[in-house]
């Protein structure tokens, strides 16, 4: 196991978060913790129908009542956006239809609460009603009334794809064992604890100011330009602190438009929070999911073929969709060596709220379908969970079919350290009835190679520092905290790097008039490319001081090396100057020093359709062993401890990464055990956080966080990332250890008490004992 | 609806004000009294992010009537937070990564404040029990049990 031993000052330890004092007095800024003076309230007025046309909105009425600033309907901004810009499907306000019960039909601006929704009630809508399809199967071929134009062929398909790597019907005729399982997966939704909320500012010198929970200000921005019709350079975005993300704030969000299009109305500055309901209808959670898997494996148990197909319920619009589809397929393709694969996904439209990117976006419904289908093949063949899993990892700097390049790889030293940690070879199948132990696996793309923005060659982070004659180190960049705490590893490397103390390094918070463009936190990728952006900017300021240290000691820059606040001859350490003499020597030809650095990923990747997807300069790995215990006469089962083991390359936050683990893990348990976006046809049923239930502090597990990963050769000081692959190996270390626990496999997520005791019945009734019982 | 004068104290401040009687104590903090730190994240009484202390226990801001403060004491992070540094449960939280995004924590510190007043010496059982009406998203409550743990001495 790789020693908490670091060869660096800070990064490595544990660093408690720099905005941390702010976050436990209450005094960081959360968007709807700002006001400004003659601010209106903005509130929206939803489709009750999950799919119409719209005949009319008369807004006159509403218009004219007390209070009322402005009342807004589609036809004004009819401009389509969306996260990606090869689907452009959604517009601020409906225009000429409503896709769900939820969708935003109007808009109103005023000076308080009550009046605002007084305007709201007082709107007239006609609508003919369209028929819903709430199921995506339904959509699948032609359609009466397709809910896109875009729609293949009269369907509701909104992506396909169509993917076979090898010879897959050849790899199952030579099998010597297949195991074939089907999954299905509810939607689940992200459940961050701040609400959505905008605020947005139109003034007379021509400039649009709009402050918004979000977790990419650059998609945003760009969003707010297009379909306002405002150059960005009069647009300003800013990010105030954000109350957690985990994907839902990533995609432009049309309340987020309809907001600052309410200020540039009013010319008055308007708050727009959304209420709970609300953000449960904005969703762009976990695509509900159908996964069809067959696996082959040869007599040794080598794996020989994946052949995967998925039907995905995509909701309204597009969102992420396409990268969905494609994740949902080439995710499959880690930690193992799979030589033959074959893929049909569909991602369908339906009229019901609409699903996007949440974290391990597009890896955590296929890898349950694997891991439960590795399981079971395991089973067949006589052999442990783990030998299975050694025999068919992925080696480190190799490629898989599909092109993704494999550099760093610490999977076998998960698998070894989640084993004996576990003490799994000594519980497993020899644990008594209802009790079980099981074993599930994953990896994570460590920031997707493709970036979404549209000016590719454009690097995908950019960070600037600036140290003045005051010794403080300012540093801007578009990142978005939104909880992970990259504020305070940006902080960390740049006073790793410069020597100085943490305190000297201020992290000016996100606006678009300062900060150069970062593409936000989304697919794990700030920690690798703003860390190596950053460490690149801090090596380009170091030198300056290094040259002033040189013209202050006689000794060349090669000859000094970094001390705490000192830079010191390193042969003569009693010869050197401090940071603060080598800062003012500097300043004296330039004033304020300034250092710009930027990451951009390397080319890679195959030349197929869809290649990009999937392809990441490094990916992450993960070995998961979960123990559970099930009462077999209620169902009711308890995950009593985890040992999880990580491969993020080298931790540089031991505190942060194993605060990411074990909130991963709440929140894949939470998937797993009962959290379900439930409809009724199309209408959400359970829109609040009493009804959506998340797991409380007396289910989540003790964890042992066991971090084994090797430096990977392009990471930041050899980091990868820690955010969302430590999601996905926990649901399937579940299911597997109820397997063990009473012989029932889980195949369709959540899975709750009342299946578990079901499939407890079942097995009783067939006859057919488990561990004696 | 009537307004009437309200009587209470927030934060160990007499405060008297005309308040309708439909006002909600969140509102009146957030937004009479600009006390900032008490989050709302549902308006209905299933996060616990506005959690603040009605004479010393936690109480759900958002279903409580600000006229239920009358005669009573209030206390909101605000009041929790020394002039100067930091209460011991405030700097355990920041100390053992007990705050991430950091939007439920005010209303965490508040529960684990009366918990640990009403018994210094928590077991991890009656830690997570104390703090099953607050969620929390990113952490998995682990970091929080530990830090609310090491205030009261445990492990």
């Amino acid at each position: 196991m790789a020693s908490e031993a670091s060869p660096y000052r800070l990064l490595g330890t544990r660093i408690p978060y720099i905005e941390g004092p702010l976050k436990v007095s209450g005094r960081a800024e959360y968007t709807d913790d700002l006001t400004r003076p003659n601010l209106l309230v903005g509130r929206l007025l939803r489709s009750p129908w999950p799919h119409a046309r719209l005949r009319s909105i008369d807004v006159s009425a509403a218009r004219k009542m007390p209070g009322v600033a402005a009342v807004l309907t589609g036809e004004k901004y009819p401009t389509t956006f969306g996260v990606l810009p090869i689907t452009h499907d959604e517009t601020a306000l409906a225009v000429g239809k409503t896709r769900y019960i939820g969708d935003i039909l109007a808009a109103v601006a005023a000076s308080d609460e009550l009046s605002a929704e007084r305007a709201l009630a007082a709107i007239q809508v006609d609508a003919e009603v369209l028929p819903e399809y709430s199921d995506p199967h339904v959509g699948l071929g032609a359609v009466a009334e397709p809910i896109h134009s875009r729609g293949l062929n009269g369907s509701n398909i909104q992506k396909e794809v169509h993917q076979h790597f090898g010879d897959v019907d050849a790899a199952f005729a030579e099998a010597a064992h297949t195991v074939r399982v089907r999954g299905t997966f509810a939607g689940v939704t992200h459940a961050f604890t701040e609400p959505l909320v905008t605020m947005a500012e139109a003034t007379p010198d021509g400039r649009l100011t709009v402050w918004s929970a979000t977790q990419v200000p650059h998609y945003l921005h760009r969003a707010l330009s297009e379909v306002l019709g405002i150059p960005l350079h009069r647009i300003r975005v800013l990010k105030p602190e954000v109350g957690g993300g985990f994907g839902g704030k990533s995609d432009p969000l049309p309340h987020e438009i309809v907001c600052a299009a309410l200020a540039l109305e009013t010319g008055r500055p308007v708050k727009m929070l959304l209420d709970r309901e609300d953000v449960f209808l904005t969703n762009h959670g976990r695509h509900p999911t159908q996964n069809d898997l067959r696996v082959a494996a040869d007599a040794e148990g080598h794996l020989l073929a994946y052949d995967l197909s998925a039907v995905i319920d995509g909701g309204a619009w597009s969102s992420f969709g396409t990268v969905t589809t494609y994740y949902n397929g080439v995710l499959a393709m880690g930690p193992y060596r799979v030589p033959n694969f074959r893929y049909h996904g569909r991602r369908v439209y339906t009229t019901k709220p609409p699903s996007g990117a949440m974290r391990a976006h597009g890896g955590t419904n296929v890898r349950y379908t694997i891991e439960t289908a590795l399981d079971e093949l395991a089973e067949k063949l006589g052999m442990s969970p783990f030998e299975l899993r050694m025999k068919n990892a992925l080696p480190p700097n190799s490629t898989t079919i599909t092109q993704f390049r494999i550099t760093s790889t610490s999977f076998l030293a998960c698998l070894k350290a989640a084993r004996e940690r576990s003490g799994f070879d000594e519980k497993f199948r020899k644990l008594p009835y209802g009790r079980g132990i099981g074993l599930g696996c994953g990896f994570y793309i460590s920031g997707s190679n493709s970036p979404i923005h549209f000016t590719p060659k454009m690097p995908q982070c950019t960070v600037h520092l600036k140290a003045d004659m005051d010794g403080g180190i300012a540093v801007h960049c578009m990142q978005a905290d939104i909880g992970q705490g990259s504020n305070t590893l940006l902080a960390a490397i740049v006073a790793e790097v410069l020597g100085v103390q943490l305190e000297r390094v201020h992290v000016v918070p996100v606006d678009s008039d300062v900060s150069p463009v970062d593409i936000g936190s989304y697919s794990s990728r700030v920690t690798f490319m703003m860390g190596n952006a950053a460490r690149q900017a801090s090596e380009r300021l170091l030198a300056l001081l290094l040259a002033a240290a040189h013209e202050l000691t006689g000794y060349p820059a090669k000859q000094l090396r970094v001390r705490e606040e000192r830079y010191e001859v390193a042969h003569r350490p009693e010869v050197g100057v401090s940071y603060l003499e080598a800062l003012h020597k500097a300043m004296e030809h330039s004033g304020a020093l300034q250092a710009s650095g930027a990451y951009t990923s390397p080319p890679m990747g195959g030349t197929h359709k869809g290649a990009r997807a999937g392809t990441a300069p490094a990916y992450s790995f993960a070995a998961y062993v979960a123990e559970a215990s099930v009462d077999a006469e209620t169902g009711f089962f308890a995950v009593e401890k985890v040992w999880a083991a990580f491969d993020c390359g080298r931790p540089l936050n031991r505190l942060a990464v194993e605060g990411q683990i074990e909130g991963s893990i709440h929140m894949g348990l939470g998937q797993f055990m009962g959290e379900s976006m439930n409809y009724r046809g199309s209408r959400l049923l359970n829109p609040s956080l009493l009804e959506y239930k998340i797991p409380t502090p007396q289910q989540m597990p003790e964890v042992e966080v066991l971090l084994v990963g090797a430096d990977d050769p392009e990471g930041p000081f050899g980091a990868k990332e820690a955010g969302e692959g430590p999601l996905v190996a926990i649901l399937p270390a579940v299911g597997n250890a109820l397997y063990d626990a009473v012989g029932v496999r889980f195949y369709d997520l959540p899975v709750t008490p009342d299946k578990v005791w079901k499939g407890i019945e079942r097995r009783r009734a067939e006859g057919t004992p488990w561990k004696g019982t | 609806m009537a307004s009437r004068p309200l009587r209470t104290r927030v934060n160990g401040t007499a405060l008297e004000r005309t308040v309708p009687d439909e006002r909600i104590l969140l509102d009146l903090l957030r937004e009479d009294l600009r006390l900032t730190g008490t989050k709302r994240g549902c308006d209905l009484g299933t996060c616990g992010c506005c959690t603040v202390l009605l004479d010393g226990r936690p109480t759900l801001s958002c279903l409580t009537l600000a006229r239920s403060a009358e005669g009573r004491e209030v206390t909101t992070i605000e009041g929790v937070t020394p002039a100067e540094g930091l209460h011991p449960v405030q700097r355990a939280f920041v100390e053992r990564g007990a705050t991430q995004c950091g939007f439920c924590t005010p209303g965490f510190i508040l529960t684990s404040v009366a918990l640990l007043r009403d018994h210094p010496h928590p077991s991890r059982e009656e830690v997570a029990r104390a703090i099953s009406g607050n969620l929390c998203r990113c952490t998995g409550y682990t970091k929080i049990i530990e830090a609310v743990l090491a205030v009261g001495g445990g492990k």
